[in-house]
């Protein structure tokens, strides 16, 4: 039994912003693998329900003819990782989400609810922060187009108020064209984990595949909100790349980061951490993007 | 002859009932207007509870009623699951009441509150308001011991010392009298010395089914209690001790169970349920704790933290060791010494000590989680301490692990006095493990690695008792009843818990009674109004102790049958009849004389007959006990960067003695193995120092491994026939979940050089580790 004030299933997008403000209380559920667990815990205890579950108009990925990516945010991570578009345009993005706690909540879960949380460890969060990906909302005042870069304002806080839906996700032609992306999540056990640290990397490389012709790093927990490492992006551009370049590269991200010390890992051992995974992404990209890397 | 049955694969007899989910488990039969009840625990960790606030929680729509600390009766009582003991200075000790003012740990009961749903009684316990006077904080058993710390126990403990003990080979060895005498014998140049200490994890058991009750008054009475339990006879014991009242009056049921491990052989919230539908009127109220709950407030496996030191000499002779074990045991008693008591007897045994050994242990009252039983019973952490010395030694001396143990483990025929080893198939376990993991090649090949990757084989050998006499009672009762067609219904105390005692049972009955196994239907409730004395699910032991009374029962039955069978065939001698695949036979050429339901029927329905349903009864002490033992063998991969550890292979090699059902078998070592890479590489309640507090109390952050963290497990059996156990058997039950996590540790020594001795070996730790010995640059 969950202690819920009410339950809506809204009709629309219009209906659930009206919903929402008609109680102090109504907050947005969509796969529901976050707010019912806050519901069980206390933290939503008697809070009101809006369902955004249901509606089509927030589902599904599509390709703009200007080769922009729309991803709405009702759309599960299952359906993200195997959607034709994503395995094309983004594959890093749908395996970063394939690594979403367990089978049952990547049926269920949302990238909608995943960015909305403002959770530091959330799977899409590093890859989309990677993909300066924009936020599109609408609320009781109209609509507004929010940059991923403005959009997290501490540990589980974003600017989106109570009151407004996320109606898209847009990723932009020149923001994935010609990038291959690697995404590695540090966790404890190999599923059902929250991370530890994440790392995204997009890297392009230039015609000879021997130099790095620029270079995207984003994590998770390595600061209160995900972040980008825009210190080490700089430094290897237009770099030829070996071994020694990765190393110089993961150093060069640490001096982005904050990560904190906690009974989950320490400060120490997360440094530790955004070092190793920036020169194993950045490898790893490199190689998929067809580049060789010596000694 | 061979056997048709015992030793044979056989289906579960329970398998298609939990596939299929007709099998019913504790809340699947609660009553739909079941009451529900929620417990408040408090939010310090030592202290006391000054006043309780339910007035604004009374007010909630749907509460019932809600109980304090200041209501319940008080009495303190015990909840170890224990035979009682006639003894009183071995009984368990009776430290808590139903509802506890003087608060112990982080999460000890405080309240009740009793509703009509779920909901009203969550929103009730947010409302109640709790005052307290708070005491200083100490969650270790080194702090226990300091004479700042609270006693938390003052009526039965003037200090925080539960127990302390010290197991000697022989009552005057002294570590400094035995280093003399080796200097004296060796030369000092010649010995090697280590001092270490080992410190292991507090472990949830993660049992699926979370502890659950429902209970009420029946119409004659009695406090009924359907519960989730290993131990119903036992539980029934101290539900009427807490609520005192006699023990007729107290009746337990217990239905299919979802795990237990030794969480459940633990009485847990039955007596406050049981109190609680006495004080709404008899009306039905379920009690199901959540993960969090199960977690903090349940039990766990001990803490240790030991202190060890040994010699031996350069070429590889162990002779004499020391352990000063301190065992944190949380804010109760619950088993109290005996886990201590179990590991510290293990540590002894495991290895010969020429020149002796002692075992010392402080157990204390700590403010953190109880601790109690769960499975291996305090040998995970005996080995832990005995088996990484024994690979420190060899690390420091050059000497190869496995030849080392083959020299110094304990010997065919070992008796502490009271366990024997009366089959002994530990050293060919250790070979067979050591063929399956090319021990000798991968030692060599492995050997002095650098980079990021490095690869190690390691080993771990154990021994476990079979069963828990003489330290205490082992009885079993079976009946055995005959239908009128010659199939049976077999009743047991003992108690089927996932781990396939059932279907055991069922064999043993059909191999000595020549009844076929489709004929015997055992009945899985447990009934303490109906069902014979056994002490329940725990030490390995009913394979071995209620598999005896199985086979004498099932010897006895086959006795009624054919004394009846002469009775109707008055031409044939008793010596000359047996029955076989449900018929009466000839012994000498296997001739059909009666069917089974011939005897059956006749015996019935006879008029003027001897009037009787064929049956037998009968409760058997087992006054023997042997010794299992084993080992795992592992090769795996480090990634010093990342601190990672691949298990490229694994194996669990088992003297167990003979192997009643291969397959369930297997399948039990298997989930031991898994239990004990949880233990060696992700598992640990985290308590917060200052507060007491357990900060993962959740399955997220309490980290059980997963499918895919787990390799592939690999499992071979040394199969003897042991001369105690009716068919041969001995423990199988928890051994496999002693020594893989040592094994691990002790490759990873292999791959890095590094010795870990902080369980559970978190990449965090690895990586420290790797950084202070310049692994890591």
């Amino acid at each position: 039994m969950f202690d819920i004030k009410w339950f809506h299933e809204a009709e629309s997008v219009k209906d659930a912003i009206e919903k929402l403000k008609s109680d102090n209380d109504a907050e947005i559920i969509s796969g529901g693998t976050d707010v019912l667990i806050w519901v069980r815990d206390g933290k939503y205890a008697g809070k009101a329900l809006v369902s955004i579950h249901n509606l089509n108009e927030l589902k599904g990925i599509s390709l703009e003819s200007n080769g922009n990516v729309i991803i709405k945010p009702s759309t599960t991570f299952y359906n993200i990782t195997n959607n034709d578009i994503i395995k094309k345009c983004i594959p890093s993005l749908g395996e970063a989400v394939d690594m979403v706690g367990g089978p049952q909540t990547r049926q269920t879960g949302t990238i909608g609810g995943n960015i909305c949380n403002g959770a530091t460890s959330a799977e899409s969060a590093s890859t989309m922060v990677a993909l300066d990906a924009e936020i599109h909302l609408e609320g009781a005042n109209g609509n507004r187009v929010v940059k991923i870069s403005d959009w997290y304002t501490g540990p589980g806080k974003t600017v989106r108020d109570r009151c407004e839906v996320v109606t898209k996700f847009v990723i932009k032609k020149e923001n994935y064209e010609g990038f291959v992306g690697h995404y590695i999540k540090y966790g404890k056990r190999n599923a059902m984990e929250i991370a530890t640290l994440g790392c995204s990397v997009l890297v392009k490389l230039d015609s000879s595949k021997t130099k790095i012709e620029d270079v995207k790093i984003a994590y998770g927990v390595a600061a209160p909100t995900p972040i980008r490492a825009k210190s080490a992006e700089e430094f290897a551009k237009g770099k030829h790349f070996n071994e020694n370049l990765l190393k110089e590269f993961g150093e060069k991200a640490l001096s982005d980061c904050n990560p904190r010390d906690s009974w989950r890992a320490s400060k120490v051992f997360r440094e530790h951490l955004i070092v190793m995974l920036a020169k194993d992404a950045l490898r790893e990209a490199i190689k998929k993007a067809g580049g060789k890397i010596d000694g | 002859m061979e056997n048709k049955y015992v030793g044979k694969s056989e289906l579960r007899v329970d398998a298609y009932g939990k596939v299929t989910g007709i099998a019913k488990y504790t809340a699947d039969l609660a009553p739909k207007d079941c009451y529900i009840a929620k417990v408040l625990h408090s939010t310090i960790a030592n202290g006391e509870v000054v006043k309780v606030d339910i007035e604004e929680a009374k007010k909630v729509k749907g509460v019932i009623k809600i109980f304090t600390c200041f209501d319940v009766p008080d009495i303190e009582f015990p909840v170890a699951g224990h035979p009682y003991s006639l003894d009183p200075s071995h009984r368990d000790i009776a430290d808590r009441k139903l509802l506890n003012k003087r608060i112990r740990f982080y999460g000890d009961d405080v309240a009740a509150v009793v509703a009509e749903d779920e909901v009203a009684a969550a929103k009730a316990l947010r409302k109640i308001k709790v005052e307290y006077k708070e005491y200083p904080v100490f969650t270790t058993a080194r702090e226990g011991l300091s004479k700042d710390a609270t006693p938390l126990h003052p009526n039965l403990f003037k200090d925080n010392v539960i127990a302390h003990i010290d197991f000697k080979t022989s009552p005057d060895f002294d570590y400094v009298k035995a280093k003399e005498e080796a200097i004296k014998q060796y030369g000092k140049e010649n010995l090697i010395e280590l001092e270490k200490n080992v410190k292991t994890p507090l472990i949830s058991h993660s049992h699926l089914e979370l502890p659950v009750s429902y209970a009420y008054v029946d119409v004659n009475g009695k406090i009924t209690v359907v519960a989730s339990t290993q131990i119903p006879h036992i539980v029934r014991r101290c539900v009427a001790h807490a609520l005192g009242v006699p023990m007729g009056k107290v009746r337990i049921i217990k239905p299919y169970i979802g795990g237990g491990f030794g969480n459940k052989q633990d009485v847990l919230y039955e007596p406050l349920n049981a109190w609680l539908t006495t004080k709404v009127n008899g009306h039905p109220v379920l009690l199901e704790i959540s993960r969090e709950e199960t977690i903090v407030g349940t039990r766990t496996r001990h803490r240790m933290d030991g202190d060890i030191k040994a010699v031996c000499t350069k070429d590889g002779k162990l002779l004499f060791r020391k352990l000063t074990n301190y065992v944190a045991n949380g804010g109760y008693a619950s088993h109290g010494n005996s886990i201590t008591a179990k590991c510290a007897g293990i540590f002894k045994n495991l290895y010969k000590n020429p020149l002796g050994c002692s075992s010392e242990a402080y157990t204390v009252y700590t403010n953190s989680p109880v601790s109690g039983a769960m499975r291996a019973y305090g040998v995970p952490q005996a080995v832990s301490f005995a088996e990484t010395l024994v690979d420190d030694l060899c690390h420091l001396g050059g000497f190869d692990p496995y030849k080392f143990r083959m020299d110094n483990i304990v010997e065919e025929g070992f008796s502490d006095g009271a366990v024997k080893f009366y089959t002994y198939g530990l050293k060919k376990a250790m070979e067979i493990g050591k063929n399956h993991i090319k021990w000798d090649e991968k030692r060599d090949k492995y050997k002095n690695q650098d980079g990021r990757y490095r690869n190690g084989v390691g080993m771990c050998a154990f021994m476990y008792q079979t069963a828990v006499y003489p330290i205490s009672l082992e009885t079993a009762g079976v009946r055995m009843i005959m239908n009128q067609d010659g199939s049976i219904q077999m009743q047991l105390g003992a108690t089927e818990i996932g781990q396939g005692a059932d279907t055991v049972f069922s064999q043993i009955a059909a191999e000595t009674t020549g009844i076929s196994l489709d004929k015997i239907y055992i009945i899985s409730t447990q009934d303490t109004d109906v069902t014979p004395y056994d002490s329940g699910a725990y030490g390995s032991r009913q394979s071995y102790v209620t598999g005896n009374a199985v086979y004498h029962c099932g010897l006895l039955l086959k006795e009624t049958i054919l004394k009846y069978a002469v009775h109707m065939k008055p031409e044939y001698k008793l010596e000359d009849l047996d029955v076989s695949d449900n018929f009466v036979v000839l012994k000498k050429n296997g001739d059909k004389i009666l069917s089974m339901s011939e005897v059956a029927t006749t015996a019935i329905y006879e008029k003027d007959g001897v009037n009787q349903q064929i049956r037998a009864e009968l409760t058997t002490e087992t006054k023997t006990n042997t010794f299992a033992s084993g080992c795992c063998f592992v090769d795996l991969t480090v990634d010093v960067e990342l601190g990672k550890i691949k298990i490229n292979d694994i194996i669990n090699v088992h003297d167990s003695g003979t192997i009643l059902n291969p397959s369930l078998a297997i399948a039990q070592v298997h989930g031991g193995m898994s239990m004990s890479l949880g233990y060696g590489l992700s598992e640990e309640m985290l308590v917060d120092k200052k507060t007491g507090k357990v900060l993962n109390d959740n399955w997220l952050d309490y980290k059980i491994p997963t499918a895919m963290d787990s390799p592939d497990f690999n499992v071979e059996f040394v199969v003897m026939k042991d001369p105690t156990g009716g068919y041969g058997n001995k423990a199988l039950g928890e051994p496999p979940a002693v020594p893989p996590a040592v094994a691990v540790r002790n490759a990873i020594l292999q791959a890095t050089g590094c010795m870990l001795n902080d369980f559970p070996l978190t990449s965090q730790k690895l990586v420290e580790k790797f950084k202070e010995q310049g692994l890591i640059k």
